[in-house]
């Protein structure tokens, strides 16, 4: 997946002068997960540059940049370094387009590495999706495999508004396949049917797309159907694909490897009360990481992120209620 | 649209110089720079005798710089057998953690970053504990009773603030303890840095602010991370004192620490120290710094080795014998050896333990969620 990014990172500074990368580590190294590797050998040192360890001024200076007429992407080294810039987010990000009536509109696009499944250190496996998808004015991607990271990160920078765009750093390597060559688009706030069924619908993005899918399999040979939905974008999110495949299934289980209190799956599964509770057979059931910060103790760590047993579990109760 | 033609915002990265020179240049030139406060010189000599530490305290500084090196010298061999995780090492950054450290005492507080292993050692962190950290182990965690050591910082920056909290609580209680912060040339660009900096000028807080220069943050060298050519010179702003010391030289670091651990519990409020040092060794054990130097480039560092330069000091004076030297060797070999055993005698976490700690008294969903694990392992 890493590649499919890197790729979509060439294609649009190649095709926009305006485009300019900058982040921690990513121009002479090309990135810790090397995801803009080359970029700044091939565009040059004032298109694709290293900046100074502050997060805060990382975002801040894109946003400037932004408001002035270029396309600003900016890299968090890990999402769970996002919080020194969340000052800058949460006052600026989402606001300059309501709170300038449109003269001004903010094109940016911030790229985070989120999530665990490959022992890192302390707060370098965070989930913090829901805090962006929280914050008015700012849409939020996160794909899950390599053709929409390309698609969707094309359709990010393209974008007249501010997009963060988070990357599973398990999917970086874990996950091979064919991309499409060229400027290939995946639109923002269209979902995707993973997996066809009729009896339960997994809704899930980003790392655990492929955990739901594994559940799926396994539940499809124990004669159950599972519809995965890989929602693609939470903000916008695509509700009619989520509720059309309710409608059909009555049955729900939610997937994020967040915490569970306040979590987007929280949001999921309150859209499905509130538009389709008329069609459900059985409450919906979330699975998630716990109210505990993510353990960084490898011998345990597997047990917070939702694996495809946790999820099968969770399909056997919606179908057994 | 064209975008504006502006000032390059950092040299070219050339096949020949992908920072690596910079990085050289900077600490050698900051070596020339004569506010640096320098005892023993590269190749041993003296160059400030008023200012030499008592002899007992120059062997004690030499037995922990080798206590330092040997955990990170075994901690590469442990990494590589997969009994250690990704860790950051320090080697060559002895003097530039031990020295300062060796100044407090255990009634102060240390605020360390993830590559200050070997300041948390010479206050008194158990070895056996700091291999469970790196082991990524609770254990770890433990920190013991009678020592104010936070586990080491992984966000960046933001112990610095803490400190300054810590410090003023101390004063407040009466106490003259102080708090001694660790922060990188990298870090020091945070807004963190520079808030606490301010804060503790501004309320005479008793605290040590270490800033250890070793040229680089992962790949990006200082020269890229700042315009300033003199990081201690950044005190300056916040009006408190700002020290430039070899960070190379153990001797030096301890006689400017202890100095300002001095100030701070007189109440003359804080210091900043620059410790001018080098990164000799990949930014973890996991990076490849292949990407922005070439190995080749290091050679020559030996000659800049802090151990060896203390080691050459104290046996030009008579202090150490290499007879003395090899029993301390295989004393600290055999102390680490012991730890060892102590650390993997620590049992691995169970499940519900992801749950512990979380608050004094678990919530009902934390409650639940643990009756879910403990189900959950029953299938
Ligand atoms: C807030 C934050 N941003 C980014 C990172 C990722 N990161 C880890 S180490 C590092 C470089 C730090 O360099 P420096 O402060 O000079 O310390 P050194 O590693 O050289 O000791 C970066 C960017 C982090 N840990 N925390």
């Amino acid at each position: 997946m890493v590649a499919a990014i890197n790729d979509a990172l060439d294609i649009a500074l190649g095709a926009d002068e305006t485009v300019h990368i900058f982040g921690e580590d990513v121009g002479v190294m090309g990135g810790v997960f090397r995801a803009t590797d080359g970029l700044q050998a091939k565009y040059g040192v004032e298109r694709v540059f290293d900046t100074p360890l502050a997060e805060a001024a990382i975002v801040g200076m894109g946003i400037g940049m932004g408001l002035a007429g270029l396309k600003p992407i900016a890299e968090i080294q890990f999402a769970g370094f996002l919080y020194p810039a969340l000052d800058q987010i949460l006052s600026h990000v989402g606001r300059f387009r309501h709170r300038t009536r449109s003269r001004y509109h903010l094109p940016m696009v911030i790229r985070a590495p989120y999530g665990g499944g490959v022992h890192t250190p302390e707060q370098h496996a965070d989930s913090p999706e829901a805090i962006l998808a929280h914050t008015p004015g700012v849409k939020v991607v996160i794909p899950s495999t390599p053709a929409d990271a390309k698609g969707l990160l094309l359709s990010a920078i393209a974008d007249p508004d501010p997009v963060f765009f988070f990357e599973a750093i398990k999917l970086y390597r874990s996950v091979k396949e064919e991309v499409p060559v060229g400027d290939h688009r995946v639109p923002l706030g269209k979902a995707r049917l993973v997996t066809r069924g009729d009896d339960v619908t997994v809704v899930c993005y980003g790392g655990m797309v492929e955990v739901a899918q594994k559940a799926a399999e396994a539940a499809r040979t124990a004669g159950i159907g599972v519809e995965v939905v890989d929602l693609r974008t939470l903000v916008p999110m695509d509700t009619e694909t989520v509720l059309a495949s309710v409608a059909k299934t009555g049955r729900v289980v939610v997937v994020t490897e967040a915490p569970r209190t306040g979590g987007f799956h929280s949001e999921i599964s309150a859209t499905i009360a509130e538009e389709a509770i008329e069609y459900l057979r059985a409450p919906i059931v979330r699975v998630t990481g716990f109210d505990a910060p993510y353990p960084p103790f490898t011998a345990i760590e597997d047990v917070y992120r939702p694996n495809p047993v946790r999820v099968a579990r969770a399909i056997k109760q919606v179908m057994a209620y | 649209m064209t975008p504006p033609k502006s000032a390059p915002t950092q040299p070219e990265a050339s096949e020949t110089d992908l920072g690596y020179q910079a990085a050289q240049a900077a600490y050698d030139a900051a070596q020339q720079d004569t506010n640096m406060v320098q005892i023993v010189a590269p190749d041993g000599s003296v160059v400030r005798p008023d200012l030499l530490p008592a002899p007992d305290i120059r062997l004690a500084l030499y037995r922990q710089m080798r206590r330092a090196r040997h955990f990170d010298e075994r901690g590469w061999v442990l990494y590589r057998q997969g009994r250690l995780g990704v860790f950051p090492p320090f080697g060559g950054m002895e003097a530039s953690q031990v020295g300062t450290a060796a100044a407090l005492t255990k009634n102060d507080w240390l605020f360390p970053t993830y590559r200050d292993t070997g300041a948390a050692l010479t206050l008194g962190l158990p070895i056996a504990r700091t291999l469970a950290y790196w082991r990524t182990s609770p254990h770890g965690w433990h920190m013991p009773a009678d020592l104010k050591v936070l586990p080491f910082y992984i966000p960046i920056a933001t112990q610095y603030p803490q400190a300054v909290g810590a410090a003023l609580a101390e004063r407040r209680k009466g106490t003259r303890n102080v708090a001694m912060a660790f922060i990188g040339d990298g870090g020091s660009s945070e807004g963190d840095f520079h808030e606490a900096l301010n804060f503790a000028g501004a309320l005479n807080a008793p605290c040590v602010f270490i800033l250890q220069n070793n040229g680089w943050a992962i790949s990006v060298p200082t020269r890229t991370q700042t315009r300033a050519t003199d990081l201690s010179r950044r005190a300056d702003g916040y009006g408190i004192p700002g020290v430039r010391v070899d960070g190379n030289d153990a001797l030096a670091t301890y006689h400017v620490t202890a100095e300002a651990v001095d100030r701070a519990r007189r109440g003359e409020g804080p210091t900043l120290i620059e410790t001018v040092t080098y990164r000799v060794k990949p930014h973890t054990v996991a990076d490849d710094p292949s990407r922005y130097r070439t190995e080749a480039e290091l050679e020559g560092w030996d000659a800049k080795d802090p151990v060896l330069r203390l080691r050459t000091h104290l046996l030009q004076e008579g202090l150490m014998t290499e007879a003395s030297e090899a029993e301390l060797l295989a004393e600290i070999a055999a102390e680490f050896e012991a730890a060892l055993q102590e650390a993997d005698s620590y049992p691995d976490p169970t499940p519900a333990e992801i749950l512990d700690h979380v608050f004094a008294e678990p919530t009902p969903q934390l409650r639940q969620q643990r009756a879910q694990i403990l189900a959950e392992e029953q299938q």
